[in-house]
């Protein structure tokens, strides 16, 4: 049924091309024969939704160039003449601004899914760690877009995320002021986070390159965690996962649409529909929902080089995941007690994320500091330790042998 | 057994045909804004009109202003520009179409069909050549490129980019330019004061 | 894994909740208006009736910078001819004119509404030393009320915002006479702490509606509430329809999908 099947070209001008460029042919291997475990859930569909969603926030950010002026004096005003004059200007505007929210929803999900199911252990490091770098770099991306309405969220955004840099010892001011090109953010600023927003994506879709590249030589790890055997465990990507894809997008769409529509505010924040003004900062300065964990783990260490270093931390820490993780188990489904650590861990990124959301004083700052340190205390504690104590649960034979116990587990009530 | 079948593989083929059509039309509905928002938007649209006072504008005067993005030259014409151009027949013009927003569509290119009655000594027509849309010199005392009669020195136009000459009704006469110089639309608030566009 | 999905989502909503009110802001007063919720739009008499206490009253000080005459017509709100009328009746500042000076002209319906002070500094020292916010978005920009779960349900409340502070004028608490700033206002509903350097700008009866609606305080405020909601987003209405359109569309893309999904994966053991 699966396998690679080798590409013959049929007709004339196919044997033509074949010989010159076999790009029908690697499309066909890579792509639509590629064989995939026959039991992926839906989990493994925001691959696909991710992809979409970089595709839709890189049209619709070219088309927003087209109509957006990134100067101090003019750009607050180019989003609002994009939004009331431009012939569909405030559809492509929220479609970008909500875009990314979705872009950051799919990508949380992917990255626990991979976490969950111990997608990162060998043979796949390599193809964890470019995900990490892809992260790394929609966080930049999304940040420096947030900056270009020019409102007031973006600039005291800016500034306070800029200003991290100065943390650095000897060199902090320096490095703010390069950054700046300035003594404060400005208009220099404004322009080289466009610039760099505008190359950002077309980097990223390069890596998403190496990404697909690395995920193409092991191959798709699965729920069982149990490696493809034999052709039984496997299907050929199209049409199967193309249409399974397929129906997980437009599914995800109608979320999408639902925001977009009918909330394209929420998401963002009121006081970005004000003009940035550098002499007033507003009450309270919190970053997009995406980031919010993070800055919960900034403002919980008291030090200034402190809250920076655990911050950036809390993210590299992730280039060590496949190390850190000792058991030689991949799916949390047959993890008994790295599944309830895996949930407890979740759990603590979405308290997170709410005490970023929240001022930073009292009880607040406690428990950020709490969560900060089991946080950390997860990779670094937990999850060494458990792969030398956890006693998991006895693995299919197969991928096959698995989906058929279940099929028939689940035929057995009727009869 | 076989009929079964043969329903059961055209119910699925009308599946799927049904939903690529389905999504083709999806596809196509969803490109249209992002076509659409390279269209002149609601602003640009709003700025289509601008007023001129033609009092100041003195017999043989020449004005280029701007409309739309493109530059409207606006001519004061003398007595013998207004002759030389009703003398030529519309049968000896390369174009014989008037271009003239404001008469009818292939009405012929007379000198009366360039302008509107009782304003003759006003020539308003577009700066933009209809070759390849370089703004077309006028009466430039300096230089004679008068190959043409009525062209330049007497008040025609001549195109630096390809050397196309315009006549003193602004009719293309010689050169690669196909078509006149496209009358805009425009009207007369008062004797000395014009609506363009 | 189920459970992942629906905290995933509700850490989303917790998160987002992110601003807080100013100490000692009240929540504003939940009006209603006739734009909220999937299917309102706006009621185009209350509109017309908002333009006219936001020009009587509201443009005296504040500006609207980003709103251009032609809106009026293109949300409905009057015809063509009567914006050409009304644009004419403002005077705009143009040129320079062939000599090099700056002339007065009637306002053409592609202008924005004209500000009432040169600059900033000029509205500062005119008001205070406050500048009068610009109203084109400010019911986007100030929200009524706060809470993750709250702003999901009942928006921002920017239009009750509006109409809270408008009709929320008190007289001050004798507790809080002491501290009160020279020139301030009591207005426990104000955004920015309960001193608004705004003094209460309607009184009954000020405005007289060509409809013979109702012109009490509370009836302007609810009315020009609504119109700066149509200037803050002059594109709601399409949007919403656009929206659903969209929704009924990928239902039926999705269904299908489903069923080509199924039936493809109907042999796979």
């Amino acid at each position: 049924m699966a396998g690679h099947t080798k590409y013959t070209p049929t007709t004339a001008f196919g044997k033509w091309m074949h010989e010159r460029l076999p790009i029908y042919a690697m499309v066909q291997e890579a792509a639509l024969d590629f064989p995939a475990p026959k039991n992926l859930n839906y989990w493994w569909t925001f691959g696909g939704i991710l992809s979409m969603m970089l595709v839709i926030q890189i049209i619709t950010g070219i088309v927003l160039v087209m109509h957006y002026t990134p100067h101090t004096s003019m750009a607050f005003d180019s989003v609002e003449h994009i939004m009331r004059d431009v012939n569909y200007g405030w559809l492509l505007r929220y479609m970008h601004a909500n875009g990314a929210s979705m872009f950051f929803i799919a990508v949380y999900i992917h990255m626990f899914r991979g976490m969950y199911y111990g997608s990162y252990k060998a043979p796949r490091e390599v193809l964890w760690m470019i995900g990490v770098v892809i992260y790394l770099i929609m966080m930049a991306t999304a940040f420096m877009g947030y900056v270009l309405p020019w409102g007031q969220m973006s600039f005291w955004g800016a500034k306070v995320i800029t200003n991290l840099f100065s943390a650095i010892p000897l060199f902090g001011d320096a490095i703010t002021t390069w950054l700046w090109g300035g003594y404060s953010v400005d208009n220099p600023t404004l322009n080289r986070f466009f610039s760099l927003h505008y190359l950002l994506p077309f980097v990223l879709a390069a890596v998403v390159g190496l990404h697909v590249w690395a995920l193409h030589v092991p191959g798709n790890n699965n729920p069982t965690g149990v490696e493809i055997k034999s052709g039984q465990d496997s299907i050929p990507f199209h049409p199967y996962y193309s249409m399974k894809d397929l129906f997980a997008i437009a599914v995800f769409l109608m979320f999408f649409a639902a925001w977009l529509f009918f909330g394209p505010n929420y998401l963002g924040h009121a006081i970005n529909y004000e003009p940035a003004n550098p002499l007033v900062t507003p009450a309270h300065i919190v970053p997009e929902w995406y980031y919010l964990p993070f800055y919960a783990i900034l403002r919980a260490i008291p030090s200034k080089l402190g809250g920076v270093i655990a911050m950036f931390g809390s993210i590299l820490i992730l280039f060590a995941l496949p190390w850190l993780d000792t058991s030689k188990v991949r799916s949390g489904n047959y993890r008994p007690i790295f599944k309830g650590f895996f949930w407890i861990f979740a759990i603590v990124c979405v308290a997170l994320g709410y005490l970023g959301s929240k001022p930073a004083d009292g009880i607040y700052v406690l428990w950020a500091r709490i969560l900060t340190a089991y946080y950390f205390a997860h990779f670094i504690i937990i999850l060494p330790l458990l792969g030398l104590i956890e006693t998991p649960k006895p693995l299919p034979a197969s991928i096959s042998d698995d989906v058929l116990a279940k099929s028939k587990a689940k035929l057995a009530p009727a009869e | 057994m076989a009929t079964a079948s043969h329903a059961d593989v055209t119910r699925r083929d009308f599946l799927y045909i049904a939903t690529g059509a389905v999504g083709a039309v999806g596809a196509a509905l969803t490109a249209w804004p992002f076509i659409s928002q390279m269209n002149p938007d609601a602003s640009v649209k709003a700025l289509a009109s601008i007023e001129f006072d033609l009092a100041p504008l003195a017999e043989g005067q020449e004005v280029t202003i701007k409309w739309r993005g493109n530059p409207v030259i606006i001519r004061h014409r003398g007595a013998k520009e207004i002759e030389l151009a009703k003398s030529v027949a519309v049968s000896d013009l390369k174009d014989p179409v008037a271009r003239n927003a404001n008469v009818k569509d292939g009405d012929p290119a007379t000198d009366e069909n360039r302008v509107i009655k009782g304003h003759e000594q006003f020539l308003i027509m577009m700066g933009v050549c209809t070759h390849l849309g370089c703004v077309p010199q006028g009466d430039n005392p300096a230089k004679e490129y008068a190959v043409v009669e009525g062209s330049l020195k007497v008040g025609g136009w001549f195109c630096p980019c390809h050397g196309s000459h315009y006549d003193t009704a602004g009719r293309i006469r010689k050169g690669p330019a196909p078509e006149n110089l496209h009358v805009p639309e425009y009207s007369y608030l008062s004797d000395t004061k014009v609506k363009i566009g | 894994m189920k459970k992942l999905a629906s905290l995933a989502l509700a850490g989303l909503l917790i998160a987002s909740g992110a601003a807080m009110a100013a100490e000692g802001q009240k929540t504003a007063k939940d009006v209603s208006f006739s734009f909220e919720g999937p299917f309102g739009t706006f009621d185009r008499q209350q509109l017309q009736r908002g333009y006219k206490v936001y020009k009587e009253v509201c443009a005296n000080c504040h500006s609207m910078r980003l709103v251009k005459f032609r809106n009026l017509a293109e949300g409905g709100i009057f015809n063509e001819e009567q914006v050409k009328a009304l644009a004419a009746t403002y005077t705009v500042k143009d040129g320079p004119d062939a000599s090099g000076e700056m002339f007065d002209r009637p306002g053409l319906p592609s202008d924005a509404f004209p500000s009432p002070f040169a600059n900033d500094e000029a509205a500062k020292a005119a008001n205070g030393g406050a500048v009068p916010p610009d109203l084109s978005l400010l019911t986007k920009s100030r929200p009524g009320w706060y809470g993750t779960f709250n702003q999901l349900w009942n928006g921002i409340g920017g239009p009750q915002y509006i109409y809270s502070v408008l009709t929320g004028y008190e007289e001050t608490p004798a507790e809080l006479a002491a501290e009160q700033p020279e020139g301030k206002y009591y207005n426990p509903y104000f955004g920015a702490g309960h001193w608004i350097g705004m003094p209460p700008p309607l009184s009954e009866g000020q405005v007289t509606f060509d409809d013979g609606a109702p012109n009490t305080v509370d009836a302007m405020s609810h009315d020009v509430a609504a119109f700066l909601a149509f200037t803050a987003e002059p594109k709601m209405e399409e949007r919403k329809e656009l929206g659903f359109m969209v929704l009924i569309y990928l239902a039926v893309f999705t269904a299908l999908l489903y069923l080509v999904k199924k039936k493809l994966w109907a042999d796979v053991h």
